[in-house]
């Protein structure tokens, strides 16, 4: 830590020197310009493609379209101040929270189901007496290079029970009443199991690529200490692979919020999925099914910033316990 | 070295008198076959590109060039940033004639009232001339295709089981229950809470108003009688169980089609071919008729059906009217759009010119088209309001419920909501709305 500290400081020492000898100004000019001018591809972009829609977004955010009369004909349509008009409707209304709650749910049924699914097949995979792992790997990995869209429709067909071999195989076996993944109390299944067949592969292989990364003498030191296989696992491989546990978590529960490909494709197959099921479809009704964009720039500016405080806050709550050996 | 050099350069002063010529086209109104004036057409009706290469081959002075779109909602949203944008719409597009109200009030129309189009009136029916004026004394667009509605239904299993056409909807109601008693698996038809503009054909047949103009104020007649009983039969059909509530264009919906399930179909005129593509393998099965009737008096809703507008972006208004009058009344181009996109054309004269045969999915019934003429004649007067979108994004959602729930009152409830939703978003808006 100390060395750290230091270092800086020992190079500042010969800048405060510098303006006394012109050559070694020119220098130090230089070496104030040269990091700008590497950084500068990177700013321009960040600017005109994340920072300068953004600021745009919130500046939409506090406006409002107002119409005079029928609204029929030229110029009866003015762009006003709305003050937090947009973010009052988006907060009072039951449609918007109702879908936060549904999000909520879809959460707690996916996250824990996911990442609990993805760390044993990591830890399998990197145990010694398994057999194919390249090919176990490959399949368990090769659903997350299906688009979200396409495995939507996939599962669509196979939740259907007309057209679903499963719904045709409990009919041969004589149960008439399974209940389609489709109606209103299970739908939230039907789309965590989507979000779980596509996510489980990637979150495995970021698992295993950190578990690859200890060193094996660890778990030899272990075994000589008369460790079990499992003891190996539960008591050294999943605290040291804890920052990864964190980051798949913290990257799951963003992707959580943002869920709307699946119940988006799903939506026309059913009565159970609203146009505004979930936070983002909301947003999305309102900025291209009532071309209102005003309000749904208010209502991202709201799930970004709640998705920026939950990261927050859980970063907050596990860095202690995860990163704290780093130290 | 050099060479690439030097073919930059001829391709930069090449694109340099693209961009000239394409300045003096702009300037000037009338083209020739040197200076062609050009148009850009953004349409999502298949094949139209075809129809279009008729006129571009007659016509060397006018030269019209088919956008292709995704279909109707993706062509509007994307016409409606262009016109915020201030460039970048086309000179003409494809607007389904809900979409009318909302373009206008968008501004992204041009007004065709004093060009030649406005003689046209008589070309067309009038309920459908009133939906492209608005009941005004503007002029918005030129009728290109109608839906009236039918009633589509499986001769073969209509003759296993005993079952007579139904003219009413009373009689509708009995055919659904004996259909439903006869084989329980099969249904009439399906109450699809996906297809708003499917319900609102229905309701109209019912004459309802769901908007309407007064003086200055927009009014929103959704939750009144005419559609309260739509609802309330529906959902008495579907509490009963004898009408399925599955959505309509769904992949189980199309196996219900083929396999028998779904027995009847309440469509549009369009009909043939969605369900050539959707259930082939029952190709000579099906029959056509009207709508059935809630009394004595003939009486038809519209399902689809589109126009074609003018933008306000457009420097060249008389070239696209010239163009769309053509498309739309020319009877070449309109038997040209019956064989190439399948649509239903909204010229009277050039429907019963063109439309002799019957479509060869409905081969089994060779007055297809008489039977559609019918459906036709009797469409009520429709006014579409400045949010159709709202109207119809509150029809899926609290339908969906509704559908659902399979009950009477849920229906009930459904329209409700969708009156107060429509209204909310006109007054939020800053729209009047009468009382």
């Amino acid at each position: 830590m100390t060395a750290t500290v230091e270092a800086p400081s020992g190079d500042t020492r010969p800048a405060r020197r510098a303006p006394r000898h012109p050559v070694k100004r020119r220098t130090a000019a230089r070496r104030h310009v040269t990091p700008w001018m590497m950084l500068a591809p990177g700013i321009v972009l960040f600017t005109l493609f994340m920072a300068a829609p953004i600021l745009y977004t919130f500046v939409l955010s506090f406006q409002k379209e107002l119409v005079s009369g029928l609204g029929l004909g030229s110029g009866s349509r003015t762009r006003t101040f709305a003050g937090l008009e947009n973010y009052v409707a988006t907060f009072t209304d039951p449609e918007f929270l109702a879908s936060v709650g549904r999000v909520l749910v879809y959460g707690l049924i996916l996250v824990p189901t996911m990442l609990g699914l993805a760390l044993l097949f990591a830890l399998l995979l990197d145990a010694r007496r398994t057999g194919a792992k390249g090919f176990s790997r490959v399949s368990i990995f090769l659903p997350y290079a299906v688009p979200a869209v396409i495995s939507s429709l996939l599962w669509g067909f196979l939740y259907l029970p007309a057209v679903s071999p499963f719904y045709w195989i409990f009919e041969q076996l004589g149960w008439d009443d399974v209940p389609s993944l489709l109606s209103p109390g299970l739908v939230v299944f039907a789309i965590a199991n989507i979000g779980l067949w596509g996510g489980v592969g990637f979150n495995m292989i970021v698992m295993y690529t950190s578990l690859k990364a200890v060193p094996t003498e660890i778990y030899e030191a272990a075994r000589i200490d008369g460790a079990s296989e499992r003891q190996i696992a539960l008591r050294i491989k999943v605290p040291i692979i804890m920052p990864a546990l964190i980051m798949t978590a913290l990257f799951s529960m963003i992707a959580t919020l943002q869920v709307f490909a699946e119940p988006t494709t799903l939506r026309p197959l059913t009565n159970s999925l609203s146009t505004t099921w979930s936070p983002l479809m909301y947003v999305y009704r309102d900025a291209f099914t009532r071309d209102d964009i005003y309000s749904a720039a208010a209502t991202s500016v709201i799930i970004a910033v709640a998705t920026f405080a939950i990261s927050f806050l859980f970063l907050r709550v596990v860095q202690r316990r995860a990163f704290g050996q780093e130290d | 070295m050099r060479a690439a050099f030097r073919t930059g350069a001829v391709a930069a002063v090449a694109a340099a008198a693209l961009i000239m010529t394409g300045c003096s086209a702009d300037a000037g109104s009338g083209g020739s076959a040197d200076d062609p004036v050009e148009l850009t057409y953004w349409a999502w009706a298949p094949n139209l590109d075809k129809v279009v290469d008729l006129w571009n081959d007659e016509n060397p002075d006018i030269q019209v060039t088919v956008n292709k779109q995704d279909g109707g909602d993706p062509a509007i949203t994307k016409l409606l940033t262009a016109i915020k944008a201030g460039s970048g719409a086309p000179d003409l597009i494809q607007a389904e004639y809900q979409k009318i109200p909302t373009l206008v009030s968008s501004d992204a129309l041009a007004d065709l009232a004093g060009t030649s189009a406005a003689d046209l009136s008589g070309e067309f029916p009038s309920g459908v001339w009133d939906s492209v004026t608005l009941g005004g004394d503007a002029l918005y667009a030129i009728p290109q295709d109608t839906g009236p509605m039918m009633f589509y239904y499986r001769d073969d299993i209509f003759t296993q089981f005993g079952l007579t056409v139904p003219t009413t909807w009373e009689e509708y109601a009995e055919t659904a229950r004996a259909l439903h008693a006869a084989d329980p698996s099969k249904y009439l038809g399906t109450f699809s809470s996906n297809d708003a503009g499917w319900f609102a054909g229905l309701a109209q047949q019912a004459e309802a108003e769901w908007w309407s103009i007064d003086g200055d104020a927009w009014g929103v007649g959704i939750d009144e009688e005419p559609t309260q009983k739509v609802a309330d039969y529906w959902g008495g059909l579907v509490e009963e169980g004898v009408i399925d509530n599955k959505p309509m264009y769904t992949p189980e919906w199309n196996a219900a089609l083929n396999d028998g399930t779904q027995a009847g179909w309440l469509g549009a005129v369009w009909g043939p071919g969605v369900l050539s593509g959707n259930a082939a393998d029952t190709a000579g099965m099906w029959k056509a008729a009207t709508l059935p009737n809630w009394g004595s008096d003939a009486s038809n809703g519209n399902w689809g059906g589109s126009s074609t507008a003018v933008t306000s972006q457009s420097k060249h208004v008389d070239a696209a009217v010239k163009f769309a009058t053509w498309l739309n009344t020319d009877p070449d181009a309109v038997q040209a759009l019956v064989t190439e996109t399948g649509i239903y054309p909204a010229s009277t004269d050039a429907a019963a010119s063109t439309l002799s045969e019957a479509p060869e999915f409905f081969s089994n019934q060779p007055d297809f088209y008489d039977v559609a003429a019918e459906a036709a004649q009797s469409v009520a007067p429709f006014q579409y309001g400045p949010n159709v979108n709202v109207a119809f994004s509150a029809y899926n959602d609290e339908f969906a419920k509704a559908a659902e729930s399979k009950t009477r009152q849920a229906f009930l409830d459904a329209v409700a909501a969708m009156q107060q939703i429509t209204v909310d978003d006109l007054e939020s808006s800053g729209f009047t709305v009468a009382d």
